[in-house]
């Protein structure tokens, strides 16, 4: 008799095998905390871009408001102010931002400055007429290259070619530094602002709102519609060769591309029913169609969990099957249908490929105030800063997404809370 | 126009409501009868009929107006007057002048007195809109009125309404993909009436510019898509290299050792991931991710592309890990427990059991995910349009550039469309490919996994 099975080889052999266990567990291991470390290396990034887009830098100037520049009497009325010059008032003070300037410096030193100024200047003058006359410490935006340079997100080391601040810039933003005269402040522009050329105005609020409209118009559209089918499905189709497509037809448009449900608002909504374009009603009626199927798929998953003794029950007191199905199942069956009906508002937010199809990508700089106006959605206004030149619109890129990421945490919060308190074990 | 439309809609409606409840109240009063069905009933069945027609006047006008007022202008226009200008430009322009009187200065005076034409056409036609909005409103009251009598059973027809609408609404799944179809098909028939199938399929060379002027020399537009399947193909394997390994090992561990208290920590982490809409990814592989790929090249001695098809690739497969490893988690959770404990029980050790007798089992569920991941990949859009190259390369290399079907498409519809230029119309074909393709591969997935859950259900 051989040896083939001695003590020391079985030994072995389940060495080698528990190692072999070991190996595979550490292979799963690894995988997971490769996904987990992505995961914290993604919104890492993403934060450390963009935390600094909260802040905006601003440059302490004296401003002196006499009558002279401004053209207007110490008595003038409301309207005359308005009108007043302060574009000269503002040319002066950054004339006067630093002493002795040249011509050739002073046309550098205007370029420190954000296009804003003027208006600053004059939103200051208008709430305070009664400083006329005097001059003023005001603290007015700094143009984004010198925001940038402060921020440290732009390199000063490098040849002067490659810089936004040429080297004779960079002395006055040195002294600047200097004299504790750039500061840092909330950018309320962020939140205020829609969309700019500038990347020291650019503000998300436009594209918040048009998202909003969309959001609104997806949700007006999706929830009548996703329940209506499912109650139909569940309760009323009879089992025929149309019922199966419209259910074959609903898990495959859950996984149509996007982009090509884009392809159908283009094609349908705007060259056929003439939509008029870039608005929310458009983009939101496609969006719609995506969200269709996730709410179709919660809506009756939760009317199914309803008991049907709920149902019997009321049709033993007489009710209709209409009146068992709407008094009494959708009511049931509504929580979780709303869970999964913000789940696919969540899905709509962050969508971005149908909207450029339609023409929500167009430059808006303006708030929209309606679901027929063009208007920018908060994917898109991502969209087109990733793909603006500028620098300064990097972090502003990161800090839009850090807000729609945050929406989005927000809405599956209210998701998982509303299906915790109302969802019913039966 | 919109919400004062919608405004007397809604008033419309409810005096129905109101008038339908109080008629067929002091109907049944007088008479002494007791109605067929509760009172509400018959209001719901004047308000419905008041209603629809309303809709289907408002749906109509906004549809239609447009054209009929445009096609009126026109009649009105003497064409040959302004030769350099197309229909569409004149009515436009006609339009603005019409707005507002800054475009007005310096317009020929036929323009000018279309404008005028135009502008009294449209008030004429906004007045008449309300006024039919109206008269259709209150004829469909009077036509429903002779049904208020309380001998009619008003709930069964209420009821069948609401079965109608629900039947409408599960209709609408099926009324999209037909309007996908022939959206894309319309259109890539037109494409095709320029460009040969054949060439659109099998030739090499994407060049989407059509000359400007007859006979110009060299630039003659060419729409071979071969190099663009190519390069969705190339950054497809890309991600599905990443993806799947992760996304199964992670499946794996999750389902087979993680205890339940990190299954409960992981799995929701996970889910976040699946949830970060594609163009944050995007925006990860443009500042992050590419740079990387390009120092890293740089190390190997490459020179990597800055859009190069690794760095979305990378991100892409990043993006579907989350997909594959929940998917292959519910795969290899519903594995009959069965399974597991006759292998545990001969003696096998867990790795060995998963290798040997889960994976196996779970595999069509596996293949199905998979195929999902690369339907996914396939159509996934905003990462390779930020991230990925805009102009057709026909490689293997993955530190080069290429380009995709989707940013094909978004390249083709930003900016200026026009209808008739088979540049604006391949985005269509490029559109019904990807349909088709994401289609075959998402029936295939979902009848697997489908076959799968019944063998062991």
């Amino acid at each position: 008799m051989s040896n083939q099975f001695s003590h020391e080889k079985i030994i072995q052999l389940r060495k080698k095998r528990s190692a072999a266990d070991r190996r595979f567990k550490t292979y799963g291991l690894i995988a997971t905390v490769i996904g987990m470390a992505i995961l914290f290396f993604l919104l890492f990034t993403i934060f450390s871009k963009g935390y600094s887009s909260f802040q905006k830098t601003v440059i302490e100037l004296d401003v002196t408001f006499d009558q002279e520049t401004l053209k207007i009497t110490p008595n003038a009325t409301y309207e005359e102010q308005v009108e007043a010059k302060f574009f000269k008032v503002k040319k002066n003070a950054i004339a006067n931002a630093l002493p002795d300037l040249s011509k050739k410096d002073i046309k550098l030193m205007k370029k420190m400055f954000s296009i804003n100024v003027d208006k600053e200047i004059k939103e200051y003058f208008l709430q305070n007429p009664n400083i006329l006359n005097t001059t003023q410490k005001l603290l007015v935006t700094a143009h984004s290259d010198v925001d940038q340079m402060l921020k440290g997100n732009a390199k000063r080391n490098i040849e002067e070619k490659k810089r936004k601040l040429n080297d004779r810039q960079l002395e006055f933003f040195d002294e600047f530094v200097f004299t504790g005269r750039l500061k840092s402040k909330f950018n309320n522009f962020f939140f205020t602002n829609a969309d700019s050329r500038h990347p020291e105005l650019a503000g998300i609020a436009g594209s918040f709102v048009g998202s909003l409209f969309t959001l609104i118009t997806v949700f007006l559209l999706a929830f009548p519609i996703g329940i209506g089918a499912s109650i139909y499905l569940e309760e009323f189709a009879p089992k025929n060769k149309f019922t199966e497509l419209i259910e074959v037809n609903i898990a495959n448009l859950a996984a149509v591309p996007s982009i090509v449900f884009g392809l159908l608002g283009l094609g349908i909504l705007l060259n056929v029913f003439g939509f008029p374009r870039s608005t929310p009603l458009v983009g939101g009626t496609v969006l719609a169609l995506m969200t269709l199927p996730t709410i179709i798929i919660a809506c009756r998953a939760s009317l199914k969990a309803v008991p049907p003794s709920i149902k019997e029950g009321a049709l033993a007191m007489g009710a209709s099957k209409m009146q068992a199905v709407f008094h009494h199942q959708v009511p049931l069956a509504l929580p979780g249908t709303l869970t999964g009906t913000i789940i696919g508002l969540a899905q709509a937010l962050g969508e971005t490929a149908p909207l450029i199809m339609i023409g929500m990508i167009a430059f808006i700089p303006n708030i929209p105030t309606g679901f027929t106006e063009p208007s920018a959605a908060l994917p898109v206004q991502i969209y087109l800063w990733v793909e603006s030149a500028e620098r300064g619109f990097q972090e502003k890129t990161a800090a839009a997404i850090m807000m729609i990421l945050i929406f989005l945490f927000l809405m599956n919060a209210i998701a998982v809370f509303l299906r915790s308190r109302f969802e019913r074990k039966w | 126009m919109f919400y004062w439309s919608l405004i007397i809609i809604l008033l419309g409606i409810y005096s129905a409501y109101i008038f339908g409840k109080s008629r067929i109240t002091s109907h049944s009063r007088q008479l002494e009868i007791k109605t067929a069905s509760l009172p509400t009933y018959y209001a719901q069945y004047i308000m419905v009929w008041c209603l629809l027609p309303a809709l289907i006047v408002y749906f109509g006008w906004i549809i239609f107006e447009d054209q009929i007022i445009q096609n009126l202008v026109l009649a009105n226009f003497d064409f040959d007057l302004n030769p350099a200008l197309n229909a569409s430009l004149l009515i436009s322009e006609i339009k603005n002048v019409a707005l507002s009187d800054s475009f007005a200065e310096g317009k020929a005076t036929e323009i000018l007195n279309a404008a005028e034409h135009y502008a009294s056409i449209k008030y004429v036609s906004s007045i008449s809109f309300y006024l039919s909005i109206l008269i259709v409103m209150i004829l469909g009251v009077m036509f429903a009125s002779r049904k208020l009598q309380p001998s009619f059973p008003a709930q069964q027809s209420i009821e069948n309404y609401v079965k109608y609408f629900l039947f409408f609404c599960s209709s609408v799944a099926v009324l999209t993909t037909v309007g996908i179809v022939f959206s894309l098909l319309f259109e890539s028939l037109r494409f095709f009436s320029d460009v040969s199938v054949f060439e659109f399929l099998f030739g090499t060379k994407w060049y989407p510019y059509i000359p400007i002027r007859e006979g110009q020399s060299g630039s003659q537009g060419s729409f071979g898509a071969v190099p663009i399947f190519a390069g969705t193909f190339l950054i497809m394997i890309v991600a599905m290299c990443v993806a799947t390994p992760i996304g199964l090992f992670t499946a794996i561990y999750l389902a087979e050792y993680a205890s339940p208290r990190v299954r409960r920590i992981i799995k929701p982490l996970l889910e976040i991931l699946a949830g970060v809409p594609t163009i944050v990814y995007g925006f990860f592989a443009f500042v992050t991710v590419a740079p990387f790929v390009k120092t890293f090249g740089q190390s190997l001695g490459i020179d990597a592309s800055p859009t190069s098809a690794l760095a979305a690739g990378l991100v892409m497969g990043i993006m579907i890990i989350p997909f594959i490893s929940s998917l292959s988690d519910d795969v290899i959770n519903s594995v009959p427990q069965s399974l597991r404990e006759g292998s545990l029980g001969i003696g096998a050790n867990k790795a060995e059991t998963i290798k040997r007798v889960i994976l196996p089992a779970a595999l069509p569920g596996i293949v199905g995910a998979f195929l999902l991941g690369v339907s996914r990949a396939i159509g996934e859009t905003m990462i390779v349009v930020v991230a990925a190259g805009t102009a057709p390369n026909l490689t293997a290399n993955p530190f080069e550039n290429v380009t995709t079907v989707t940013v094909q498409i978004v390249i083709a519809l930003i900016g200026d469309q026009e209808f008739d230029d088979p540049r604006t119309l391949s985005a269509f074909a490029l559109g019904l490919v990807l349909f088709v393709i994401t289609l075959i591969l998402n029936i295939f997935a979902l009848r697997i996994v489908k076959k799968y859950r019944e063998r062991y259900e």
